[in-house]
């Protein structure tokens, strides 16, 4: 979108550069002439507090990397050896471990709140496509990761998880074997676990420029879900308004980011994975980390272990298809009444699953499991295209400066 | 739309947004609810009353290998501003070496380590001292020799056995955990909605396992007629299964406190599991010192830049 002021470059240096590579024009139209609409409110910060995490996980990580060991017989000892021996590695080691959960947490807000919104629909759904391919990559980073302690629920976990492309008919044992690099997990798994834990973030970083390159393209969605008709009247410039609501949000995050690192830094973790890995006792329970619940859930709802895998990948991809889901012609759930009950019943469910996820898959859980599992698929599958059909939207205002005017921008 | 009306109109959403949420999660909870019924209660006094059938046998066989949720203890080190009591791991170090070591090891704990700010704080002289009353396994030599040599601040403590194996052959078949970071690999869950709180700031609650390896120390009841025990395996509630390798270690007065504490099991016990924590936990001290300055210094820095961003925004509506 056009900024609101173009750029000139004053020095002579800027004149030079700019006119070889206009990469100055490029960073000032995109983070400080960049026009957003005046009417965010503070759930759109999170796609800043994304990118800071990004980056707070690439430097722990680089640094924790310096002084990590990716073999089985040394890696656990390594981990401690972080925590006692290397200066500040016990608040690198909990920053890094709590960092991920806080990374999840973001990411999570920012996908609800483009549902809530409507963040997908048109002209946004390569943006919000490649908002699922970030998710995915990320949730891969996060299992690699979690193994590389080689604690008991890393290397069980790895084993589960691994384990799940041994469904595929024909080729699937033989498909476990080429990604373990053996039988069964062991020191080959740990060493491209590690390899790929490490690529695998700057993969993200590649894809979210995408992101962000397709986000200032179309342009932020907004809490009226009306697209900007005027930018004088409906947007104000990135910096300073966005910047310092972004540093806002980023601030009071890093405040429980900061508790968790240094006053609870074990509380999302398991204890099983302070017992080195030991491939000849399994663990009572097998629980993935918190963020990993939900699908854990839908994957053992399903008695039948190919279906079940199914399922699995299936509640992630189904959110690509979310843009030609939702029939709605209206973009946000304000002006939506059926929908934005409907949303908060599917939160609910959402949670509910991950509650389920760290249960025993026996009894009630299971069968709660199984109905949760079910109103998931149909949200996506029949609720929300019957929904967009039948619902009688609200009637929304012409443009972003009169939905202000009608005070209807909450200031969440 | 007067602003009168567009108002009211806001207030109705809202109110009607926040009742959608309020039975979004009552009816969540209502459909659960059943799920945490099942689970089974921590049998009480009451099992052991009644001369059991053979069926009720059965059931309570059942039941009892369940462990027993561990009690709760007061610690110096939990909370925001929890700090280690260095009188208490030196007595816990005491207990660790003249009762665990002789089966237990703790191999990332360094000779060193003891003489550390935050931790039980004995003097170098004390540490060179204790070091060199271990003998250490060091080689080759120039003769290609391996040879025992006394310890140096430097070391780890040697373990009791030299593997798994030695120790199974000398303990019936048990192969005591190692204790360095035991106390962070023992837990247990205070289950929905508990353990919500645990993560809250005034209600944080980290120690977890501290409190079952004191339970589990203090635990050791007599086997009761009903239940059969493996040979060498003794009846404790707190631990899965409820059965145990470990003879009970602890007796009143087995160790000697200078300090004039209570000689004890339950002094010995909390003692031990102070210092198994700060092994576990090295840094803690420095870990909470520096967590309250971050958290102070940002607090302020989101008040600063809350209003900076304010007076930004006042000039547009928005």
């Amino acid at each position: 979108m056009e900024g609101h002021s173009q750029y000139t470059p004053k020095s002579g240096f800027a004149r030079w550069l700019e006119r070889r590579l206009p990469i100055l024009s490029f960073i000032h139209d995109s983070f400080i002439a960049y026009p957003t609409p005046k009417n965010l409110n503070y759930m759109w910060v999170f796609g800043a507090i994304l990118s800071f995490m990004l980056v707070a996980q690439i430097a722990t990580g680089v640094v924790l990397a310096m002084h990590y060991t990716a073999e089985t017989t040394l890696a656990f000892d390594s981990v401690e050896k972080i925590m006692r021996d290397v200066n500040w590695g016990t608040m690198l080691r909990y920053a890094h471990a709590n960092g991920a959960s806080m990374f999840f947490l973001a990411v999570y807000i920012h996908i609800f709140r483009g549902m809530y919104y409507g963040s997908y629909k048109e002209p946004r759904e390569v943006l919000w496509i490649l908002g699922v391919i970030i998710f995915m990559l990320m949730m891969a980073t996060g299992f690699l990761g979690y193994v590389l302690p080689w604690g008991q629920m890393s290397f069980w976990a790895a084993t589960v998880i691994t384990n799940l492309f041994s469904a595929i008919p024909v080729v699937g044992t033989s498909i476990t074997t080429w990604l373990l690099g053996g039988y069964s997990v062991d020191n080959p798994t740990l060493n491209r676990f590690y390899a790929l834990h490490y690529l695998v973030p700057f993969i993200i970083v590649a894809i979210v420029a995408l992101h962000v390159w397709a986000l200032h393209v179309t342009g932020q969605n907004n809490p009226s879900g009306i697209e900007v008709k005027d930018i004088k009247r409906d947007t104000v410039p990135f910096t300073p308004y966005a910047t310092l609501k972004d540093g806002v949000g980023i601030a009071a995050f890093l405040v429980v980011y900061a508790w968790l690192t240094f006053f609870v830094p074990n509380y999302l973790g398991h204890p099983d994975n302070y017992i080195e890995a030991n491939p000849l006792v399994t663990p009572p329970h097998i629980v993935p980390e918190w963020y990993f619940l939900p699908f854990y859930a839908i994957l053992r709802a399903i008695p039948n272990k190919l279906l079940g895998v199914i399922a699995l990948f299936s509640s992630i991809l189904i959110t690509a298809a979310l843009p030609w889901l939702d029939t709605s012609k209206v973009k946000s759930a304000v002006y939506r009444p059926l929908f934005r009950k409907e949303f908060w019943v599917f939160l609910a469910v959402c949670i509910g699953l991950g509650y389920l996820g760290a249960q025993p898959a026996e009894g009630a859980y299971l069968w709660f499991a199984r109905l949760f599992s079910a109103y998931y698929f149909l949200h996506f599958l029949v609720i929300l295209p019957v929904i967009g059909r039948i619902e009688q939207p609200e009637q929304a205002p012409e443009s972003i400066e009169a939905s202000i005017i009608r005070g209807e921008t909450s200031h969440v | 739309m007067s602003e009168a009306h567009a108002k009211s109109r806001r207030l109705v959403s809202s109110t009607k947004g926040w009742s959608l949420v309020t039975f979004g999660i009552v009816a969540t909870m209502a459909l659960v609810a059943p799920a945490w019924a099942q689970q089974e209660a921590p049998p009480s006094a009451n099992d052991q009353v009644a001369a059991p059938s053979a069926k009720e046998k059965e059931a309570r066989h059942e039941s009892e290998r369940h462990e027993q949720k561990p009690k709760r203890f007061d610690w110096s080190f939990a909370g925001a501003f929890g700090r280690y009591d260095k009188a208490q791991l030196r007595r816990g170090f005491k207990v660790y070496k003249e009762v665990c070591s002789s089966c237990h090891s703790i191999k990332m704990l360094a000779f060193r380590n003891l003489s550390q700010p935050g931790g039980p704080e004995f003097s170098e002289k004390e540490v060179e001292a204790l070091a060199a009353s271990y003998k250490i396994k060091d080689g080759p030599n120039e003769s290609g020799e391996y040879y025992d040599r006394p310890g140096r601040p430097s070391d780890r403590f040697p373990p009791p056995f030299a593997n798994e194996q030695a120790a199974r052959a000398a303990l019936a078949g048990n192969y005591p955990p190692d204790m360095s970071v035991l106390a962070k690999a023992r837990g247990y869950s205070r289950g929905f909605p508990l353990f919500l709180f645990d993560a809250l700031p005034g209600f944080s609650y980290q120690e977890h396992g501290v409190d079952y390896i004191v339970s589990l120390m203090e635990g050791y009841e007599n086997t009761p007629p009903d239940v059969k025990l493996p040979e060498g395996q003794f009846y404790d509630p707190y631990m899965p299964g409820r059965r145990i390798g470990m003879p009970p270690p602890l007796s009143d007065g087995v160790v000697t406190y200078d300090d004039g504490a209570p000689q004890t099991i339950d002094q010995y016990a909390k003692d031990v599991a102070a210092f198994m924590m700060w092994v576990a936990e090295p840094h803690l001290e420095s870990r909470k010192r520096i967590g309250l300055g971050v958290i102070a210094f940002l607090l302020v820095f989101v008040g600063l830049l809350y209003y900076t961003k304010r007076k930004i925004w006042s000039d547009v509506p928005h």
